[in-house]
């Protein structure tokens, strides 16, 4: 072998003589105050107005600062103020704008406003937009193609500046909710309840028409009663009727301010082509910036030099402190300097990378689960012997979403068209349906089963049992109960009491793939206890989605994840009004059921208490009766943290915990020298395997020359 | 030459619309502008309102193909295969349906596609070739049937097992190299070298073999024997002469590839976390990426006639009998 082929690799060990050979972080890096963790998908969006998915959120949540958070340890989730400086004050008001003192009833209240004041001096991060030049105006505008030479990103303008945070940029980011050219995802939610966002929308979107696409659409200049600034400090945002739950949404970043420096600065011809947006360099005053911004391999968040400041929490759960969540109480936030998220789409170098020492975190495959989890008699998840060496924890929370499997209630068969017989028979596939099997088979125990539609976590759960599938907790009527019921409703033994012939049920999914196959399988088995045939109807997402919108499904599964902690958030699934079928709503069973749809409107305007559980109660009842879903399970978010992270604390609702979190970077790089010496006998193994191939070649190779000559 | 370069090129056009049509109607047979806004909006609370202000931002309003509402050549014109079409054919790729800019995302990210392609095409094509004449060198020995099983071997097993095999062993197991990622500068080294020394030792099956037929044919041909009767080494032989004038079917597989290492390889960029164009296009088609999917396509098609442009080209280099007319 001649040297240049073994040169790139002599390269590679020698450089990384004194550290391991696989670490894939520059060397500058060890023992950083970093947290490394990954992302695997590349974000659409980062602008608040516009991102909604939970893994741009884990972005967004760090850099933008809505006026309220979650605390971080405290349960129930409570909100709290983050840039306020007191939670909002909520007014309510009649039809002749007389104010209606606290706890009128919802049917007098014809706007609801909530007047905030933040917190003065907060600053936004460095940025371009801001810079000035030394007679104030700005130094960044009116660029022409030959100021762009050389830029590619933000980080190539060679000044960057700051300013105050003001009332008015909160009012310019719930304008922009209703910017055409944005197509905010809450748009169509939010024009139903901020007072005027629908006619935003309609005068925006006439005078975008009349602009050129990229040029700025200066959104100060428009007026709508439904956001308004009432001083320096303070906005207002008013609501055309009463809508409780309209606080937790103060919480995301699709309120969080935007400056709109920035938007007339990204608006200027040249940036969008180099994707200079706000959708790919966010502008924020949270603790974090974005200080690398490469979607396509790796996003770096550092922390913001101009960060107002905020400090970790001094009380939490009854336990905390025992778990030494307090440890931290009252130092300055954030308490890592930087958080790298690497791009990893596959699960084996995720986990091995974790294993390695290079991730901080990790979830759990199914492919890894036995590698890392153990179950002990009693039933209760551990981590296996290995884990448990490397220091490895096992963070367990139920999460505040669901996985059901819903009847279209508007199917003749199964849905309310047919009657007591169709109910009876929901009821007996519900007994059927052994989800308790399913999560063991398929979760390795990752989930619970669900008694109702709401989770745990969320006002309104109960940890009680569904009586209509069950006799008592967790023991699921008999299959002769379930039977009794198809016979009753008209299908004994799973044939029509009429024409003998057999009932033939359709599941409609999107599932495809070798995975799905077997959770498929199971499930026909699960109806074949019924002598139920059920036919499965696989199709893409797209298709999926146009068969529920047009209520063509007649089986299907879904699930939901929280917006936010209120029961409506769940229960909405099921009102009337809200059908996916010709309405677009989210109830897609399609479920009508005048008593719900009343209990629902009046526990949607009730404030948490016993008379709010009395009514959700009710309501849970009555879907348990119906069974227009079989509830299925809540699934249990498990996940893997090394040693040296700490302040770890599931938080399901919090989308900007990053700063909490704490990294022992000494202990972590001690770890990974241990735990990657590069393996050196195979060198040993590999020329000696050389040598027995060269060795016989070249004889052979002497010998015929010999004999040529 | 330049007349025939010229004529190829024309040819090209007609191949290129016919590609681009395919794209098109293919890709809409299966997603509906609809389907593409309630992805791009996210699955919570999406009003249609929220999807026609959306589809008439990106220009997927209008009909597929003809505009009822327009008349005259406008009716064909005025439709979203001639929108999205046009600019194309100037290399003018447009916005991605997430709004990024999709040349600038090709420039960026053909470097890495081309930094794992480029070494993977050059040394796979030197232990491919060397392999196979090594092979032709000990033939009817007991080495030959070795190598021939053992190319065999390599063929049948799927590159997905080189990848996780070699992730697992050398990455895992030895640690001696990150087991994926991507650097910049000096850095990068140390993420290429497992990519590269998994896709050669996956390509060297089919590689060697097809070589080997190549050489076999050429070895029983007087210019050979001549060369022996010389009393040439074997080695000489095999190196100077028989490669040479084996070069024909071999640029025949080698150039018609070569601009195609800037679009990357689909898996291997996804399974090493390699930023470069195969895993955007992979990442594309999962996001229903119209854009980017067309543009792709369109920019595969391009070069792999380009690709067979050179080859033709090449063949006038390494054989003076060949004339193009």
């Amino acid at each position: 072998m001649r040297l240049w082929t073994v040169l790139p690799l002599l390269v590679v060990l020698l450089s990384g003589c004194g550290e391991a050979w696989n670490n894939p972080y520059p060397h500058e890096e060890a023992g950083a105050n970093t947290l490394y963790t990954v992302f695997e998908e590349r974000p659409k969006h980062l602008d608040p107005a516009r991102s909604y998915s939970s893994n741009e959120a884990e972005l967004t949540g760090q850099i933008y600062e809505p006026p309220l958070q979650y605390h971080f340890l405290k349960r129930p989730y409570t909100l709290e103020p983050l840039t306020t400086v007191a939670m909002p004050v909520v007014r309510y008001w009649d039809a002749n704008g007389r104010e209606l003192p606290a706890g009128s009833p919802p049917a007098a209240i014809a706007r609801t406003s909530y007047d905030i004041t933040i917190k003065p001096g907060m600053r936004y991060q460095p940025h371009p937009a801001f810079a000035v030049l030394p007679d104030g105006r700005p130094r960044y505008l009116g660029l022409s193609a030959r100021d762009f030479e050389g830029i590619d990103t933000l980080k190539d303008f060679a000044h960057s500046g700051s300013r105050e945070l003001v009332a008015e940029d909160y009012v310019y980011e719930i304008k922009r909710l209703a910017s055409p050219r944005l197509n905010s995802p809450i748009f169509g939610l939010m024009s139903e309840y901020i007072e005027g966002l629908g006619e935003l929308n309609r005068r925006l979107l006439k005078d975008a028409g009349s602009l050129p696409k990229e040029a700025w659409l200066d959104l100060r200049r428009y007026d709508f009663p439904g956001a308004q600034a009432t001083g320096k400090y303070s906005f207002r945002i008013t609501l055309k009727t009463h809508y409780p739950q309209f606080i937790y949404w103060l919480a995301m970043p699709f309120f969080a301010p935007i400056p709109w420096e920035a938007e007339r600065f990204y608006a200027q011809p040249g940036m969008d082509e180099r994707n200079l947006n706000l959708d790919w360099f966010p502008v924020g005053s949270g603790p974090f910036m974005l200080s690398e911004n490469d979607p396509n391999r790796r996003m770096v968040l550092a922390r913001n030099p101009n960060f107002h400041g905020e400090a970790y929490p001094a009380a939490g759960e009854a336990d905390d402190a025992e778990k030494g969540l307090l440890a931290d109480a009252g130092k300055p936030l954030p308490l890592i300097e930087r958080a790298v998220f690497t791009l990893e789409k596959e699960d084996i170098p995720q986990w091995s990378k974790f294993l390695q020492g290079y991730y901080d975190a990790s979830g759990i495959s199914s492919d890894n689960f036995d590698q890392a989890v153990q179950f002990s008699p009693e039933g209760e998840a551990d981590l296996t012997p290995d884990m448990k060496a490397k220091g490895i924890r096992l963070v367990t929370a139920v999460t505040t979403s669901n996985r059901y499997m819903g009847f279209n209630m508007k199917d003749p068969l199964l849905g309310q068209p047919g009657g007591d017989a169709a109910r009876k028979l929901r009821q007996a596939i519900s007994i059927a349906v052994d989800y308790e099997e399913f999560i063991s088979i398929f979760l390795n125990g990752r989930g619970i089963a669900a008694q109702g539609p709401l989770p745990p976590g969320i006002f309104g759960y109960r940890d009680d049992f569904n009586p209509v599938v069950y006799e008592a907790p967790g023991k699921r009527r008999s299959l002769a109960q379930a039977k009794k019921l198809l016979a009753e409703a008209g299908y004994p033994n799973g044939r029509n009491a009429r024409t003998g012939e057999p009932l033939v049920l359709y599941f409609d999914t999107a599932a495809t793939g070798p995975d799905a196959k077997s959770r498929l399988d199971w499930l026909i088995k699960q109806f074949r206890k019924l002598d139920i045939q059920l036919v499965i109807r696989a199709t893409d997402y797209n298709r999926f989605q146009d068969k529920m919108l047009a209520g063509n499904a007649q089986i299907y599964e879904w699930g939901w994840n929280a917006d936010y902690p209120d029961p409506e958030n769940f229960m909405f699934l099921l009102y009337g009004p809200n059908a996916k079928a010709g309405r677009g709503g989210e109830n897609a069973s399609n479920y009508g059921n005048p008593e719900f749809d009343r209990l629902f409107a009046q526990m949607k305007n009730m404030a948490n208490g016993p008379e709010r559980q009395a009514v959700i109660d009710r309501m849970t009842a009555l879907l348990r009766e119906d069974a227009p879903w079989l509830f299925g399970f809540f699934p249990k978010g498990f996940s893997l943290q090394h040693a040296w992270v700490g302040n770890l604390k599931p938080n399901l609702m919090a989308n900007n915990t990053l700063k909490y979190r704490r990294i022992d970077a000494g202990l972590r790089q001690k770890s990974r020298a241990e735990w990657n010496r590069p393996v050196l006998w195979p060198f040993a193994a590999g020329a000696l395997l050389l040598v027995a191939v060269v060795w016989p070649a070249w004889r052979q190779y002497r010998r015929h020359e010999e004999r040529r000559a | 030459m330049i007349r025939y370069v010229l004529r190829r090129l024309l040819y090209a056009v007609p191949i290129l619309i016919g590609v681009n049509l395919i794209t098109f109607f293919l890709f809409f047979v299966v997603n509906t502008p609809d389907n593409m806004a309630r992805i791009h909006l996210g699955v919570k609370h999406v009003t249609p309102a929220a999807i026609a202000q959306w589809k008439a931002e990106h220009g997927y309003d209008k009909p597929l193909f003809v505009n009822p509402e327009q008349s005259g050549l406008k009716a064909v014109t005025d439709t979203l295969f001639m929108d999205r079409s046009l600019k194309l054919f100037s290399f003018d790729f447009g916005k991605a349906d997430d709004g990024r800019d999709i040349a600038r995302d090709i420039r960026t990210r053909m470097w890495p596609s081309l930094a794992i392609a480029l070494p993977v095409f050059v040394i796979g094509l030197m232990v491919n070739v060397t392999a196979a004449l090594l092979v032709i060198f000990y033939r009817g020995t007991r080495l030959e049937y070795v190598g021939v099983t053992g190319f065999i071997a390599l063929m049948s097993i799927s590159s997905l097992f080189f990848i996780i095999a070699g992730q697992y062993v050398i990455a895992r197991l030895w640690q001696w190299l990150p087991i994926s990622g991507f650097g910049g500068g000096i850095d990068a080294i140390k993420f290429i070298l497992l990519p590269v020394l998994v896709s050669v030792a996956a390509g060297l099956g089919s590689g060697a073999r097809w070589y080997r037929t190549i050489f076999i044919e050429e070895i029983g041909k007087d210019y050979v024997r001549t060369a022996r009767a010389k009393g040439l080494s074997e080695l000489r032989v095999l190196f100077r002469h028989v490669l040479k004038n084996g070069m024909i079917p071999i640029l025949t597989g080698a150039v018609v590839v070569l601009p195609l290492l800037f679009t990357g390889s689909l898996v291997t960029e996804s399974f090493f976390g390699i930023p470069g164009l195969g895993s955007y296009t992979i990442d594309a088609i999962r996001a229903q990426d119209f854009a980017i999917v067309q543009s792709m396509v369109f920019l595969g098609s391009a070069l792999y006639i380009l690709g067979l442009l050179l080859t033709d080209l090449s063949y006038t280099l390494v054989d003076p009998r060949v004339k193009l007319s």
